[in-house]
């Protein structure tokens, strides 16, 4: 058994310790915002924090995992209030918004290193996030006016 | 009279030559001693008086080390730039990772985030150490571009080596990281020669006095 928190809730997985953190978010836990996209850590889609960074769940080994706090989409916040969730939302960002669960906690690691970045940190930052629909714009958008939301509070 | 004024020249003559060359015999070996000694402290300044040193068998050392230093599982995590380099043919890392001011990415592009404790299984997956990084920002430690004597000197002034000693560069031959090398992953090619061979140079460049090749 390989002991978990997930969203600031304890879990005991009875799972092979290499298996891909992804496969335990998804199909054990049934945390199902985070993405599948490529499976050898190129596009981002499957980002979640492991105490607080932004690790690729699609090659990350649950036994990395244990005993850090692991922190996926539907933790991002309570009630979906976080200023790059009301961004994200209030400009409209994704399209088929696959990708975009993994765009959003990249972005939070950005934020919380950054409050407030410039095009090109943003670009530093994202650059790992692929979205096959192009959204690039609208999600650079959505962070500097997230940053901006955080900043009034 | 002046036959014999004449006897008396000859015979002075050979004994200013003897003089003038003896002078100039000793400036020469003077400047010499002194050029020799900055070459020898050049490169090691703390170094222990070394009956050992050989500049011929340490640049002959060196040249294998420079192979390996440049192939590109020690290159590509010693770019010129701020971006890593990838690959057997040493193109820039997909993805544009940045540096960052301690060597291990920026914000959500952290090398960790990616690159696992080890290797992951699968050709040209990310490969893995725990402790993966670039060199900082404050001392790059470029290999990509260096010549051969620009890259031994580097290696060896403790303000561009990461303020290494030569016992501590002999050390680092056993860094994990440097390890890595001779591990790289499926579908990389590995460096040039073993480990074991690359130690046996770098400790031989080390201890015959670190000389530098002259280009």
């Amino acid at each position: 058994m390989i002991s978990l928190n997930v969203n600031q809730k304890n879990y005991q997985v009875d799972v092979s310790p290499d298996m891909p953190l992804l496969w335990v978010i998804r199909d054990t836990l049934g945390l199902t915002g985070t993405k599948y996209g490529c499976g050898v850590a190129q596009c981002g889609a499957c980002v979640v924090h492991l105490n607080g960074e932004a690790v690729r769940s699609c090659i990350t080994k649950v036994s990395r995992a244990e005993g850090k706090k692991i922190l996926t989409i539907e933790g991002l916040s309570e009630n979906n209030n976080h200023p790059l969730q009301k961004a994200w939302q209030e400009i409209d960002v994704p399209q088929c918004g696959y990708c975009h669960s993994g765009q959003l906690m990249s972005a939070a690691v950005l934020l919380r290193e950054n409050p407030n970045p410039t095009d090109q940190d943003i670009d530093d930052a994202m650059a790992g996030n692929i979205c096959r629909c192009g959204t690039y714009l609208r999600i650079r958008k959505a962070i500097h006016l997230a940053a901006e939301m955080q900043q009034k509070g | 009279m002046k036959q014999h004024s004449q006897n008396n020249t000859k015979k002075i003559l050979p004994l200013k030559s003897i003089a003038i060359m003896l002078v100039m015999l000793f400036t020469v070996a003077a400047v010499t001693l002194a050029f020799k000694e900055k070459n020898d402290v050049a490169l090691y300044n703390h170094a222990p008086a070394n009956i050992n040193k050989d500049s011929i068998e340490s640049v002959k050392a060196f040249m294998q080390v420079y192979k390996v230093l440049m192939s590109p599982r020690c290159m590509n995590c010693h770019p010129s730039g701020d971006v890593p380099l990838q690959g057997d043919d040493s193109h820039l890392h997909t993805m544009l990772p940045k540096r960052g001011k301690e060597g291990k990415g920026v914000y959500a592009m952290k090398c960790t985030n990616c690159h696992q404790p080890e290797n992951t299984a699968g050709v040209h997956m990310p490969p893995g150490d725990p402790n993966w990084h670039l060199p900082p920002a404050d001392m790059k430690m470029v290999f990509q571009g260096r010549k051969p004597h620009q890259l031994a000197k580097q290696l060896i002034d403790p303000k561009q080596n990461g303020n290494k000693n030569k016992q501590q560069l002999i050390a680092h031959a056993d860094d994990v990281l440097v390890l890595a090398a001779w591990n790289p992953g499926e579908g990389r090619t590995l460096p040039p020669m073993s480990h074991a061979g690359f130690k046996k140079a770098w400790i031989t460049w080390l201890e015959k006095g670190a000389y530098a090749p002259k280009k």
